[in-house]
């Protein structure tokens, strides 16, 4: 066991209470009000069973998983079902490729990795008390129901606490300033997932509101229509499961392995439910009309995903999203402190502890050929400098590639660690109680040492910074349809899809040289006639008679 | 033989003709969108008013064909090289120094050679270039999934977009020769009516009074 480690297991047990001198913008934030009523998911709303009756759950609970053990009393499968999720394994192999993915494994523009920086990162795993390593996967109670259950828009994570609540209130001069949750009232109150339970994590993911996804931000809580058709509250309202249809809590829809395309269309009863492809619901010819453009867009299907002309542009709900993060400026001091920079709207562009951002709002996307498989470079993937930006996680498909459509996607730019012997990415420790912790210390080589000496990896010593770019596909915040992204803003020369090479596209592409030849030829002809004509006049029009 | 004002365009054939005429020029029109050449209107318009556009002059063209075969009126489009060298040499030289057409239009003949083989040219060749690879894009929801689906359409939307071009060739050169009738407009008002005139046999005479062609 590297030295580091050791310091760690024996330290952030007994620091963990404190709270960090540092503690950057919250993920999980306390629910601001009561959450959205009679949201539509995997299944029809009501029950049988009314939380608020059962003696089990009427206790002064003083623990997380002292709640989780008072459900498994009734619901004896829930946590076995849940720990065969990547909520709660964050551990994934990829069947296509392979390459094992899972938030515990993959290196990203954003804090780069998890590792090592538990008990900050994990407090949006579903699940108490992951701080380090010596976490125990197994344990039922581990598990927490409430984060994603939780009715009554009280519950909610500790940002520092590796999964676990408040259990005491924030207290400042004598003052309560942050009230604990009360986990009894959030048992009585459990529920189906609303927006709120998923959005709690997945809104405020790479560290803030709309950050990481670009399509996924806290607008989407109680959205109008124009935001999204589906959630919109005061239409469909549905809620994430409505589309993320859960089997033992398992769903479909996941980044790591994209269904980039579905042939198999909308379900009969007893076939497959759990798809989140818009195809599943939508069926393989979505356009009913039977005009022209109704007609031609259903054989679009093959070759473009519905979120390319559906999501016209994403960030559209009033939250930014984080288009590049430059960690290379970051660990500037001020007094010999952190500081922030913020923009006019009160939004930081600079953080000591994180570096220069560049947020945007109503982005057009960019489009690439997709075929759902991604591989990400972590630190075992070498790449040439040389070809800056390195791509994080490129994405695969072509035109000639039947399995790839072409896909809307947020291209967030970064500047970040690398080895800058080895050449690869590397594992970033920036979230801890001691000074080899970025955000604590402001030195490179100890959070470098101390992120790869938690992933057991060896590293040269040596670091720069490297360019790179990291691609998230799009397919929330789906537009009403008179605002999908209409022909010919991508048939045409210098419109969407003005980039994107390699096949024929009406509008955009054509033989240069038969243009050339058959404009020249049109010239003639207008030539020939102007001239024949201009003869005709000059040489007077001395007409004679047929007969 | 007689020069006579005689029906020589029935009232389907100048149907045919000046709706030809509309429909080629919308097709041009929008085609010419589509191909990226302007944005007058939205792409999608474009698309619906093209499609519109060409599956009504291939049903014109059904008729069209039917009504040649018919009444035998596909006969004026037999080539023949005998005088072609005369009418070449009065519109390249003759029509400046003022000299008559040497064509006599005839009731049996209403096109003078060139006149003939430039439109059974267009009606063999142009036309259903015209026709075949617009059909095939049109249909391309069939044959999207073939192998060769991508290099196809890039296939056959070059030649559709060649075959255009001619079309736009001719069709320049088909209005500036209207206009060097008797007079400028005489050609065009012989469409509009139907009535031109030319040189008649007695017999001949009996049998247009008798079908109500005589002027």
């Amino acid at each position: 066991m590297s030295p580091v480690i050791l310091l760690r297991r024996l330290l952030i047990p007994a620091l963990l209470l404190f709270i960090p001198a540092v503690v950057p913008a919250v993920a999980q934030v306390p629910p601001k009000g009561p959450y959205v009523p009679g949201q539509v998911g995997s299944k029809p709303p009501g029950g049988t069973a009314d939380h608020g009756k059962f003696e089990a759950l009427k206790q002064d609970f003083k623990s997380g998983p002292e709640v989780t053990k008072a459900c498994l009393g009734c619901h004896t499968e829930a946590s076995h079902q849940v720990m065969k999720t990547l909520h709660w394994n964050w551990d994934y192999t990829n069947q296509r490729t392979g390459q094992r993915l899972g938030k515990k494994n993959v290196i990203n523009d954003f804090c780069a990795s998890v590792t090592s920086n538990e008990p900050r990162c994990t407090s949006c795993h579903a699940g108490y008390g992951w701080k380090d390593a010596t976490f125990d996967f197994r344990k039922p109670e581990n598990v927490d129901c409430l984060i994603c259950h939780d009715r009554s828009a009280t519950y909610w994570k500790n940002p520092t606490g590796a999964g676990h609540p408040l259990y005491t209130p924030i207290m400042r001069d004598g003052q309560v300033v942050t009230p604990a949750p009360d986990l009894g009232k959030a048992a009585q109150s459990v529920g189906l997932p609303g927006r709120e339970n998923c959005g709690a994590c997945h809104f405020y993911g790479g560290g803030g509101d709309g950050v990481k996804h670009g399509s996924l931000d806290s607008s989407l809580l109680a959205p109008g229509k124009q935001l999204d058709v589906h959630m919109d509250a005061k239409g469909l309202n549905f809620a994430c499961t409505a589309c993320h249809v859960t089997q033992k809590h398992q769903w479909d829809g996941s980044r790591y392995d994209v269904h980039a395309r579905d042939d198999k269309g909308q379900p009969k009863p007893g076939q497959r439910r759990d798809v989140a492809t818009c195809e599943s619901c939508h069926g393989l010819k979505p356009h009913k009309s039977w005009s022209v453009t109704d007609l031609r867009l259903n054989a679009h299907v093959d070759k473009i995903a519905c979120q390319t002309c559906h999501v016209p542009s994403f960030a559209r709900g009033g939250v930014p999203t984080k288009m590049r993060w430059d960690w290379s400026t970051s660990g500037r001091l001020r007094d010999g402190k952190p500081f922030q920079i913020r923009d006019d709207k009160g939004r930081p562009i600079y953080e000591s502890i994180k570096g220069d951002y560049l947020l945007a709002e109503n982005v057009t996307p960019e489009y690439h050929w997709f075929n759902g498989e991604i591989i990400y470079a972590n630190a075992e993937r070498v790449f040439d400098p040389a070809k800056a930006p390195i791509p994080i996680n490129p994405i695969s498909g072509s035109p000639d590639d039947p399995k790839a459509r072409i896909w809307p996607f947020k291209v967030m730019t970064g500047k970040q660690p690398y080895d800058s012997v080895q050449n690869h990415f590397v594992y970033l420790h920036v979230f801890g109680p001691t000074d080899a912790a970025y955000w604590r210390g402001f030195n490179w080589d100890k959070s470098i040492s101390a992120g790869m000496a938690a992933m057991g990896l060896p590293w040269s010593g040596k670091f720069d910074f490297i360019e790179t770019k990291m691609f998230w596909p799009q397919t929330h915040m789906v537009a009403p349809k008179e605002q999908a992204v209409k022909c010919g803003e991508c048939h045409r020369t210098d419109g969407r899809l003005a980039t994107l090479a390699g096949f024929y596209m009406p509008g955009r592409d054509s033989a240069r040289w038969v243009d050339l030849i058959g404009l020249s030829l049109i010239g003639l002809a207008l030539a020939g006639a102007v001239g024949h004509a201009t003869m005709r006049l000059l040489f007077g029009r001395r007409k004679e008679t047929h007969s | 033989m007689t020069l006579m004002r005689v029906r020589v365009f029935t009232r389907f054939e100048r149907f045919w003709h000046w709706s030809q005429a509309a429909l080629i020029l919308a097709l041009i029109f929008t085609g010419a969108g589509l191909h990226g050449f302007h944005r007058v209107l939205k792409f999608g318009d474009m698309l619906t008013i093209h499609v519109a556009a060409a599956l009504a002059l291939m049903l014109l063209w059904i008729f069209a064909i039917f009504w040649h075969l018919t009444t035998g009126q596909w006969r004026h489009y037999r080539p023949t090289t005998e005088g072609l060298g005369q009418i070449i040499r009065f519109y390249s030289i003759g029509i400046f120094r003022g000299a008559p057409h040497p064509f006599r239009k005839t009731w049996r003949r209403k096109h003078n050679p060139l006149q003939a083989l430039t439109y059974l040219m267009l009606k063999l060749v142009l036309n259903p270039l015209i026709w075949v690879s617009g059909l095939t894009l049109l249909l391309y929801d069939l044959w999207r999934k073939e192998p060769w689906a991508a290099g196809g359409l890039e296939t056959v939307a070059t030649v559709h977009t060649a075959a255009a071009f001619l079309m736009v060739a001719f069709l320049i050169m088909h209005v500036y020769v209207i206009t060097t009738g008797e007079t400028v407009g005489e050609q065009i008002e012989t469409m509009v009516t139907g009535y031109d005139r030319m040189e008649i046999d007695p017999a001949e005479a009996e049998v247009l009074k008798r079908d109500g062609a005589l002027g």
